[in-house]
């Protein structure tokens, strides 16, 4: 698909210096960003005293998983002393539903408010759009209170539902903005065929929908995962998600601190998403390619 | 001897409040902490023990970040939420202000029962009762007014550690000009506040610090010493080597040790770090007081017992108090916190030369007057009012402001917190 | 008018999409309007420690305007959000264009630029504290080949820590800006394309008249998240600079939470939440209001 956006290069001597300059950026580029990430996994390989002493962006002296395994397994965090791998399990019991109901949420909302256009479709769109925008920061106290009125603090559930909300607002975004490119006559011709709301959804929208169903998967599993605040704030102990029980790993007020652990950890923490990012990145590509066929 | 029988007698009156509240149930505890990991944890760890040992269950709630901001958030949203843990690592006015809103729980039958009054210094006193009644459980005391120095360094411009502050700077100021950095500092504001601290009590001495970090005398505040606490401070930041900004404390100490760096202003909790790389005080390094009149800059960690439901939870929070304040858990965490018992009958056999000279110095100090809650880690001033002197004191130490200028901001500031 | 009444399953049929949206739509108004009321109301009283609802007027306003952090974090909120979206879009819509041009791996080289996005800031933020950091990191190295002047501390700087900030921000988002214009490029009428080249056109000219304003809803779609991720930018203070050297860098959302939860000023803290909010209304309003008005479906 990429074949017509290129333009044939004449073959004078210009053109090859251009291809090397092209080149030269893009790995100027690639350096850049895979530096932070050198020295990530150069430091959990070392021992404690070589990066006591040394250079941090030296090659380690030798491979030593050790710092890994510690990580996963036996670090305490608080008073138990298992590693990161049961807050491991917690997230995904928390990102799974949350990423479905949102999705699903956003996919429904973002086809009524397209095809089904309603009065006022786009003020909701944009009132929708603008929670985006609140710092969550900001709700973690009424938040606090409306989750003990429900009754939901401190559990698996509370969290579902804070994440699904506002997470709402971008996958209503993609969803929209997709959706609009799906041809009206589409949905028209299976009106008069009597088919209604929820059979179109289902027979002709679905169908057409899995870039951006993997756009905002990726996305919001991105989110949820990584999310430290609202984890924090709505669980305790080993209720916790990885990313609070990494933030426990690694944070010391006055201890001493283990370098190559906290690596190690940051990276077993960070693997899911890096891990979703390089299998669904093509398609992550090519769904927003799809969601995004002219205004 | 004297342990076991507080113990009986504690389990006697324990038993008693069992009696007269019949109930089955475990006692139970959620303790909100943020001593997460390594050496922290395992301090609270020593401590879940001895609760499983009596019968308690332990629920931890551990959440790290910044010192206890991220357990601040936790800590209103668990209130807000009405389901606040039983116990909850806070200290200094925070306490106060806790009781105040009225969510802590009453301790005076344990402590009572215990005789808190009788081993507690009253400086301690103060921190943990709410209108007379205890309603924190003190951990610890560590010291803030410390200066780690490394003494083969200093050997080599023919300096000792320290006395006088005009001996710190003569000492600074040869070390310049041997080309080894003066003062390891770490660049976060927290870190600025502590070296200011000590600076107010050594330059201005004992009363000054009190009328101005403890009183918030604004003519103390504007006065003409403050100005040259200022001064002093300016002086400071041309000790310190320009990668300063944003360094953890933990890698200044790494400087003392590998002998970049002659001194650290830090506290205690400093000395965990020389342990962990084999060092032994007085041979490899040196823990001296900042100078000063005798002051003592004190920082408590404390459990404030949050007003909890359900005769499991009002037990638990008993246990978990009497043990907290036990002798045998006062020492075992200290020991591997490295600060010294918040109570002063623990045997002193376990405990270094750097422990020793801290629980010396805090009895002194507390009998001539000199005892003083430190500003920047939370006992002298709470929230609005420690911020506004840490904003102005690392505003200051981060730019080139004059100490008239940082005098005139600092009573805005405080003013303004007020 | 004159319309025979619908039965009921007609009009529950009829108002369907209604029905569907309501729960999604309920949900943002309780949970961002609703917050934001109550936000708002708080941010009127003298809430300190907990929450307190006896009004007092605009006096936490005030409070806030005078406290030199916050004007400095307002001022460095307007600074890093307005270089962190341009700097983004622009590397961003560069990398695009040249991945776009037959590159040999470019799965591989996208994935490299676009794995930043998949983590946390508090993983790569201490990552980037030390490789800024003149001492240990970048600056040691390059100096270490001979390039004597170099020089990277950033986050050492009251003038340059923002500019850390920024850097470190765009690192995060430029692949993923970078994957959103790709797949536009990818999606542009390849017809056009070949008419204007066939017309002789050059193709800078091609990419800048025909291309480039082809991708108005992109731009739409990568200004809304990028403000909404420099507005929400938080973490990455928290792990860069700490708000430091003093509080040089620090941003609104840090401050907010700085009053609200470890200075006990829930009021000021709230006031502080309204003034970003006001903010952001005051950007994306008018640009939401162009964007959707007026198109047929837009």
């Amino acid at each position: 698909m990429s074949e017509q956006t290129t333009f044939v290069p004449a073959q004078t001597r210009s053109a090859v210096w251009m291809r090397l300059l092209l080149w030269a950026v893009l790995i100027v580029f690639a350096i850049w960003f895979l530096l932070p990430a050198y020295v990530v996994v150069g430091t959990s390989l070392k021992e404690l005293e070589e990066i006591r002493g040394g250079s941090l962006l030296s090659l380690p002296h030798e491979l030593n998983f050790w710092a890994w395994k510690h990580a996963w397994s036996e670090a305490c965090i608080g008073v138990t002393c298992n590693g990161l791998e049961p807050y491991f399990w917690n997230s995904v019991k928390m990102a799974i539903p949350a990423v479905t109901l949102s999705t699903l949420l956003g996919a429904l909302t973002g086809y009524a408010l397209t095809k089904w256009q309603f009065k006022g479709a786009n003020m909701v769109f944009a009132l929708i759009l603008f929670g985006c925008f609140v710092p969550f920061q900001v709700v973690i106290l009424p938040m606090a209170q409306t989750l003990g009125i429900i009754g939901i603090t401190n559990t698996v559930y509370g969290l579902i539902l804070v994440h699904s909300v506002y997470g709402l607002a971008f996958t209503t975004l993609f969803f929209r903005n997709y959706y609009v490119t799906i041809p009206d006559e589409l949905v028209r011709a299976a009106t008069i065929d009597g088919a209604g709301f929820f059979t179109i959804f289902r027979r002709i929208i679905l169908p057409l929908s899995p870039p951006i169903i993997v756009v905002s998967v990726i996305w919001q599993f991105t989110q949820i995962w990584n999310d430290f605040l609202f984890g924090a704030s709505f669980t305790t102990g080993g209720a916790q998600p990885i990313m609070v029980a990494m933030n426990n790993l690694v944070n010391t007020t006055t201890g001493v601190k283990q370098y190559n652990v906290d690596m190690a950890a940051a990276l077993i923490t960070a693997a899911p998403t890096i891990f979703v990012y390089i299998v669904a990145g093509r398609y992550f590509v090519r769904g927003l390619t799809a969601g995004s066929v002219k205004g | 001897m004297k342990t076991i029988s507080l113990s009986l007698v504690s389990a006697l009156a324990l038993s008693a409040t069992f009696m007269a509240t019949p109930s089955l149930a475990n006692p139970k505890a959620e303790v909100l902490h943020y001593w997460t990991s390594g050496g922290e944890a395992a301090a609270v760890k020593s401590l879940q023990e001895a609760f499983a040992a009596r019968g308690g269950e332990w629920v931890d709630a551990p959440v790290a970040g910044g010192g206890g901001d991220a357990q601040a958030a936790v800590l209103r949203a668990r209130v807000l939420a009405g389901d606040p843990p039983a116990a909850v690592q806070i200290k200094g006015p925070n306490i106060q202000e806790w009781a105040e809103a009225g969510a802590l729980a009453d301790l005076s039958s344990v402590a009572s029962a215990q005789n808190w009054d009788a081993v507690l210094p009253a400086a301690i006193q103060d921190i943990v009762k709410y209108e007379g009644n205890y309603v924190a459980v003190p951990v610890n005391v560590h010291r803030v007014d410390w200066i780690w120095a490394n003494p083969e360094v200093l050997a080599k411009v023919g300096a000792t550690v320290p006395t006088t502050w005009d001996e710190f700077n003569a000492t600074a100021d040869k070390l310049l000009a041997a080309g080894i950095i003066p003062l390891a500092h770490g660049g976060q504001p927290w870190q600025d506040a502590t070296v200011f601290e000590t600076v107010v009590l050594g330059i201005g001495g004992v009363d000054f610090y009190r009328k101005a970090l403890v009183d918030l005398d604004m003519d103390a505040l504007g006065s003409d010493t403050m100005v040259k606490v200022f001064d002093q401070m300016r002086k400071m930041r041309g000790y310190v080597d320009p990668d300063f900004p944003g360094r953890d404390w933990n890698l200044a100490t790494a400087m003392v040790m590998r002998g970049e760096a002659a001194m650290q202003i830090m506290g205690d909790w400093a000395k965990g770090e020389f342990a962990a790389a084999g060092k032994v005080p007085g041979k490899d390094y040196i823990c001296a007081s900042t100078p000063s009149e005798n002051g003592y800059l004190l920082n408590s960690d404390s459990f404030a017992m949050f007003e909890v439901s359900g005769e499991d939870n009002k037990q638990g929070q008993a246990l978990l108090a009497e043990l907290i304040l036990g002798t045998e858990f006062q020492e075992t965490f200290n020991l591997l916190k490295g600060s010294i018992p918040a109570r002063t009958d623990v045997p002193r056999g376990k405990f270094d030369d750097c422990a020793i000279k801290s629980m010396d110095d805090m009895v002194s100090a507390a009998e001539g007057g000199t005892l003083l809650g430190s500003m920047a880690h939370e006992i002298a001033q709470s929230g609005a009012v420690r911020g506004a002197f840490i904003d102005v004191a690392t505003a200051h130490f981060n730019s080139d402001m004059s100490s008239e200028e940082a005098v005139s901001k600092l009573v805005d500031a405080i003013k303004l917190a007020q | 008018m004159t319309r025979p009444p619908l039965k009921l399953t007609d009009r529950i049929a009829r108002a369907l999409p209604q029905i569907v949206v309501a729960p999604s739509f309920a949900a943002i108004l309780f949970f961002v309007y609703g917050f934001i009321i109550w936000t708002g109301y708080i941010s009127l009283t003298k809430s300190k420690m907990l929450p307190n609802y006896n009004l007092i007027g605009f006096r936490p306003y005030e409070r806030l305007f005078q406290m030199d952090r916050w004007s400095v974090a307002l001022e460095n909120l307007f600074v890093f959000g307005f270089l962190f979206i341009f700097a983004a879009i622009v590397i961003g819509c560069l990398l695009a264009i040249l991945l776009d041009q037959k590159i040999r791996a470019e799965g591989f080289i996208r994935t490299i630029y676009l794995y930043p996005m998949a983590i946390s800031f508090i993983i790569t933020g201490t990552a980037w504290k030390w490789i800024m950091n003149p001492s240990l990191g970048l600056e040691t190295v390059v100096r270490g080949w001979g390039w004597e002047s170099f020089s990277f501390g950033w986050t050492n700087s009251e003038t340059m820590a923002v500019y850390a900030l920024v850097m470190a921000a765009v690192w995060q988002s430029a692949g993923f800006v970078m994957a959103l214009f790709l797949s536009a490029l990818r999606s542009v009428d390849q017809d056009i394309i070949k008419a204007a080249s066939l017309d002789g056109a050059s193709p800078w000219r091609i990419y800048i008249r025909i291309i480039l304003p082809s991708m108005r809803p992109v731009f739409m779609s990568a200004v809304v998240i990028l403000a909404h991720l420099a507005i929400k930018s938080f973490d990455l203070v928290v792990a860069l600079t700490g708000g430091g050297p003093g509080y040089a860098s620090t941003l609104p959302a840090n401050f907010m939470y700085e009053m609200t939860f470890r200075r006990n000023e829930i009021g000021v803290g709230a006031a502080s939440a309204m003034v970003m909010l006001a903010t952001v209304a005051a950007i994306m309003v008018p640009y939401l209001y162009s964007e959707l008005r007026g198109k047929k479906h837009v």
